[in-house]
């Protein structure tokens, strides 16, 4: 939790006010049971109707005055525990944003999005309950205590035995409570995992008519979150009573003590009364401070899980004074090795590659074979775990990263649109980019003869995920954007595996003729994608097996032939 | 934010339907109440001794009867606490079994929803009414249920006892109960809007981040991260301003309820002073009646606090009986499977003849198109005017240029969607009047993208037949060439995947989507794009196992490679929702049209 407070800084103002006014309000609260027993002690007694009066009147404008600073100190206790919870559920995202995919793998997406949006709200409503309850419940029973041992002192002892006997009993039912909402969290991730699941999967799930074993898996779920919670609710139910029957016991101590003092006459029957209204008032205030304490407890876990990525440092870091410019689009890989986080199988062994700047370099190879995770080493999407890529002459680990993701576009294998307009879309690659530029860039990439069919053009929507388009027409779009970037190194996971071949057969003629000063890197599993290019690359098991230009690999490579023979088997004759 | 969050509200009608979920647990909200009305009237009782225990001390100075009454206090704080813990407890589960039955009722409605119904919904939306909306019903009812019962109690009980003992003060007490009444009203409008808006802003936030977190990637590569920021941060300060003011009105009620309450207690500090005065009452009553000006405030303000929770509670609930009202897939088929008969796999359809008999046909896996128009909406038309036929064991591909139609095809076949206009024929029937159980469970689709779940591979791959055997898992693994892999694996078969199988390639996955359409055994067959994300080598592999697991199946085949359509029986090439060309592909190169000009793409290279 220390490591939260810094963001409170610029609300700070609000967050020391709130509790003044808090007590403000708790003093104007404490006067008035006192006030009231010069009522019965004094005015009745003498029968001073005008005294009665104006004791009443102050009582009214104690408890005005406390109404308005209670008003305000909500509110400003809601601005300091909201902006509290924005500021820290902003840097949360900005270091999410800065994670690399070794971070983002490790939490799910589903467990980020809950402590961006649940947790940092929860953090928010705890954060302003604390600074009333937290301030409202201990100054009330302080003064409250102050005020009995005013009246009678030696009566006050009888909270020396009600407030311990209160303190263990909330002691030992909370200490029981809170590993049963830690488990309780963890079934409601569960539940809300499976529903996740089959809302994104209904199609597989219908035609295969899973739906009532779906609907057994989820009842298994469902029924452990509620056994959980039953058992949660039956200790935090049991609360109540015990708060009531130690309540009303002082109650009965206090009378009986008491009553006998007022016969003696050594009390008034007024301070009686008040007394047992500040009874009420001080075992109140530990009932609020075990509720709040129930809060925090929800609260905990949140704070735990928000921390926890405040502490992730992202894996891909930056040098300083990093490289601002690209010299060229060469690259070069020496002794290169990778293995993903966590896992000690090679799955790039030994890689030794140059790749010239605006030559056009095909890579094939089987599934598996990690193509992909090859050039993903190129932008720094992960970073080799052995030797060296060099980009234009200099280590990618010197360049800044935005230097290097300007420079280098990648159009991905799982292409993802976002929802807005094919406009909106378009500019992640440039944001600067004009309507002509846009049009220019979506000619290139073959997907004009589409878009201009639409009746609003650029801004046509994309939905979702871009699930309006067809599988070519969300390839066409991705690598339009990425040609916005005018980059100088364009890498193409296969990107026309959706696209036909008459198409792909331009995009590849636009490669190789107009952007001839763009070291294209593409990889595929159509030959015929690469086989006009510079040279091929074929991988096997993340190793390279051969390399080399499409006639001479037919020759060399067994595994380029068999592959190239046969795609050759669906062309005519 | 989104407009069409903020609906109008009709908290009468949710908070009806949501009263009658309790009839599922009628034996605990009985009980509950039951034993909440004897709890709460017992500790009435206790306040009300206090009036004469008093007295007994200042008047009467009888140390007997002083005794008694204490320990009729005593006695009535045992009942009170046993009482209100049993109907405290009671209320409590009921609430958790209610929520349990409502997520229980989502679950399985979401089951039988139209596949419609997905697509047209943001996921975060659909998830943040399933999840958000459902947790805050549950605290809210959780902490609400009970609370409102006894309070509503205390109230009652406590003001008839009031009554009794002076009319003139009760009176009093009435008029600031309607001034705290009138108090509570106007904050709570404005609480409840506020906390509508919270909510919505909430399920914004949660939109955009799924999104943002999904295309990591993406952000990543084109350095979108700081624009990225940019938008969070507006929602952000949205959110914000929201949940401020939302908790701002929430809270506010307290001290305003609480600080009434003692302008009240003054009042009646002043007026019953008077009263004692004139010896119309004596101060034991008085100080009962103080303690009572609390009793009857303080659950009053309770219940306001709770007020606002539950109306964001209400509002969830709104959106969640949104969900359960929505039409399910509907299925008027009457025509069904019937097992021991003479088609495939045993099997026929039974059809029934309306005068009470039936005619069996037997299961064959004919298929044909008969003038098929069909549309996602009524004003664009993707398909039109299709016709086509697949006779049993036929492999029927389909090409054409992306967005051509090919994929919509098959989300009429299983009836994912109907189609407008025409006729969609299985075996001679028309596919409209086949239960869709007994339609989808003759058949398998392979989709583009695929779908797997949390468990191990072993239960993915069963996920095509649940009665398979451990032999038969290996087997169809074998067929779609996954089992070299799978076996490469930390443990095999019983490597447990993670959600939607991350932890696998790409190719991978499509293998094992496919294992698991194979060990369905199915009539009809349809392939969407599956092999285009695998390599061609690996495709060649799954080729020759698909051609053995196609022998005697219709297949339907859509795809973008050649290689793949080059054995089909017929080839339908599609355009603008069009069938322009059919025929096998001797045919269709010596047309030299369309089909030519697509393969030619390759042949002009070279």
């Amino acid at each position: 939790m220390k490591k939260l407070l810094p963001f409170m800084k610029k609300y700070i103002k609000f967050a020391v006010l709130s509790p003044i006014l808090m007590i403000l309000e708790v003093i104007a609260d404490i006067a008035i049971p006192y006030l009231m027993s010069r009522i019965v002690d004094v005015g009745i007694a003498n029968r001073d109707i005008e005294y009665v009066i104006k004791i009443g009147l102050i009582m009214i404008a104690a408890a005005l005055l406390a109404m308005i600073s209670g008003v305000i100190s909500s509110h400003y206790g809601a601005r300091a525990g909201f902006g509290f919870a924005s500021e820290v559920r902003l840097k949360l995202y900005k270091k999410i944003q800065g994670f690399s995919f070794a971070n983002l793998d490790k939490f799910t997406v589903a467990s980020l999005i809950t402590r961006l949006t649940n947790d940092c709200n929860t953090l928010g409503q705890v954060t302003m309950m604390s600074l009333r309850m937290a301030v409202r419940a201990p100054f009330m029973m302080i003064f409250a205590l102050l005020m009995t041992i005013r009246i009678n002192a030696s009566l006050t002892k009888v909270f020396a035995v009600s407030i311990p006997v209160l303190v263990i009993a909330l002691i030992i039912i909370l200490s029981k409570a809170r590993p049963l909402f830690l488990k309780f969290q963890t079934r409601v991730d569960r539940v809300n995992a499976i529903i996740r699941e089959n809302l994104t999967a209904i199609r597989v799930v219908k035609s295969f008519n899973r739906q009532s074993h779906e609907e057994k898996r989820f009842k298994e779920r469902n029924d452990s979150l509620m056994l959980t919670a039953l058992k949660a609710i039956t200790l935090i139910v049991f609360l109540m009573p015990v708060l009531n029957i130690i309540i009303y016991s002082t109650i009965i101590a206090v009378l009986w003590f008491g009553g006998k003092q007022v016969v003696a006459g050594s009390m008034g029957s007024g301070e009686l009364i008040s007394f047992i209204t500040y009874i009420t008032q001080i075992l109140m205030s530990f009932m609020m401070m075990s509720f709040f304490f129930m809060q925090l407890l929800r609260a905990s876990a949140s704070v735990t899980r928000i921390a926890e990525i405040i502490d992730t440092e992202s894996e891909i870091k930056e040098v300083k004074n990093p490289v601002k410019e690209l010299a060229d689009g060469s690259v070069t890989f020496k002794n290169v090795c990778f293995c993903y986080p966590g896992s000690t199988e090679k799955t790039l062994k030994n890689i030794n590659l140059h790749i010239n700047s605006g030559e056009v370099l095909g890579i094939i190879g089987s599934t598996g074979s990690s193509k992909s995770t090859l050039v993903q080493l190129i932008t720094r999407l992960y970073d080799a775990t052995e030797g060296s890529v060099i980009v234009g002459n200099v280590d990618v680990k010197h360049y800044s990263i935005k230097t290097l993701r300007d420079n280098v576009a990648f159009v991905l294998q799982n292409n993802t649109l976002f929802s807005g307009t094919i406009r909106d879309n378009m500019k992640w690659g440039n944001e600067n980019a004009n309507d002509e530029d846009i049009i220019r860039a979506l000619k290139l990439a073959q997907a004009w003869e589409f878009v201009s069919t639409y009746e609003d053009g650029l801004d046509h929507k994309v939905e979702q995920g871009g699930d309006n388009f067809s599988g070519g027409q969300k390839q066409r779009l991705t690598i339009a954007r990425a040609l916005l970037k005018s980059p100088k190194i364009i890498i193409l996971d296969d990107s026309t595996s959706a696209v036909d071949m008459a198409t792909d057969a331009k995009i590849q003629r636009v490669f190789k003729e107009e952007l001839n000063d763009v070291t294209t890197i593409i990889i595929a599993q159509r030959v015929s994608s690469i086989q006009h290019a510079d040279r091929i690359l074929v991988m096997n098991e993340g190793e390279i097996e051969s390399i080399g230009k499409h006639e001479e690999l037919l020759v060399s490579s067994p595994v380029y032939r068999e592959i190239y023979e046969s795609q050759q088997k669906g062309v005519g004759v | 934010m989104k407009e069409k969050q903020l609906k109008p509200k009709d908290p009468k009608k949710t908070f009806l339907r949501l009263f009658s979920y309790f009839k599922y647990n009628i034996v605990l909200f009985f009980g509950g109440i039951f034993f909440i009305i004897v709890g709460s009237s017992a500790e009435i009782g206790i306040n009300g001794m206090i009036s004469p225990v008093i007295d007994a001390l200042i008047g009467d100075n009888d140390s007997g009867l002083f005794v008694k009454y204490l320990l009729i206090m005593v006695a009535l704080v045992v009942i009170s606490s046993i009482f209100q813990y049993i109907g405290n407890l009671s209320m409590a589960k009921l609430a958790q079994k209610t929520v349990y039955k409502i997520r229980e009722d989502m679950f399985s409605h979401m089951e039988k929803l139209p596949v419609s119904y997905f697509d047209k919904h943001s996921h975060g939306e659909l998830m943040s009414t399933f999840t958000n909306d459902v947790d805050m019903l549950n605290q809210s009812l959780e902490q609400s249920a009970s609370q409102i019962l006894i309070s509503f109690v205390t109230v009652v009980g406590t003001f008839t006892v009031m009554i009794i003992l002076s009319p003139i003060l009760t009176a009093v007490v009435a008029a600031m109960l309607v001034v705290m009444i009138y108090s509570i009203r106007f904050v709570s409008k404005r609480s409840a809007k506020n906390y509508r808006m919270q909510q919505a802003a909430l399920g914004d936030m949660n939109g955009y981040t799924e999104e943002m977190m999904s295309g990591q990637k993406v952000v990543k590569v084109f350095n979108y991260e700081d624009r990225a920021i940019d938008t969070f941060s507006k929602k952000n300060e949205e959110l914000r301003n929201a949940s401020t003011l939302a908790s701002t009105y929430g809270v506010m009620l307290m001290p305003i309820m609480g600080n009434l309450s003692f302008v009240m207690y003054a009042i009646i500090s002043m007026l019953g002073a008077y009263l004692v005065m004139i010896n119309q009452l004596s101060i034991g009553n008085i100080a009962s009646f103080l303690l009572y000006t609390r009793t009857v405030s303080r659950p009053i303000t309770m219940v306001s606090n709770q007020l606002n929770s539950l109306f964001a509670a209400l509002a969830g609930a709104e959106r969640i009986f949104n969900v359960l009202d929505e039409k399910i897939e509907t299925d008027e088929g009457d025509v069904t499977l019937l097992k021991d008969c003479t088609g495939k796999k045993a099997l026929c359809w039974m059809v029934p003849k309306g005068d009470g008999d039936y005619e069996k046909v037997p299961l064959k896996g004919f298929i044909e198109f008969k003038d098929v128009n069909f549309g996602y909406s009524p004003e664009k038309r993707v398909l039109n005017k299709i016709i086509l036929y697949a006779k049993p064991g036929q492999k029927i591909a389909f090409v054409g240029s992306t967005g051509a139609g090919k994929t919509t095809v098959t989300n009429l076949i299983n009836r994912f969607y109907e189609i407008n206009e025409g006729e969609i024929l299985y075996d001679g029937i028309d596919i409209k009047r086949i239960n869709k159980h007994d339609l989808r469970s003759t058949m398998s689709i392979v989709l583009q993208d695929v779908h797997l779940f949390e468990g191990t591979v072993k239960e993915n791959i069963r996920y095509g037949r649940l009665d398979a055997t451990d032999d038969e898992v290996v087997e169809a693994a074998k067929l779609a060439n996954a089992h070299y892999f799978i076996k490469h694996l930390p443990d095999g078969y019983d490597t447990v995947l993670s959600s939607d199988g991350q932890n696998l390639s790409q190719g991978e996955r499509q293998l094992l989507s496919i294992a698991r359409a194979a060990i369905a055994d199915p009539i009809i067959l349809i392939l969407d794009e599956a092999t285009s994300s695998v390599d061609t080598r690996t495709e060649k592999l799954i080729a020759e196992g698909m051609d053995k697991l196609m022998a005697g199946r219709t297949t339907f085949v859509i795809a973008h490679r050649l290689s793949t359509v080059r054995n089909a029986n017929a080839i339908m090439v599609i355009e603008h929702g069009e069938i322009i060309e059919r025929g096998d592909h001797d045919e269709l190169m010596a047309q030299k049209g369309r089909y030519y000009a697509l393969n030619a793409g390759t042949a002009e290279l070279s």
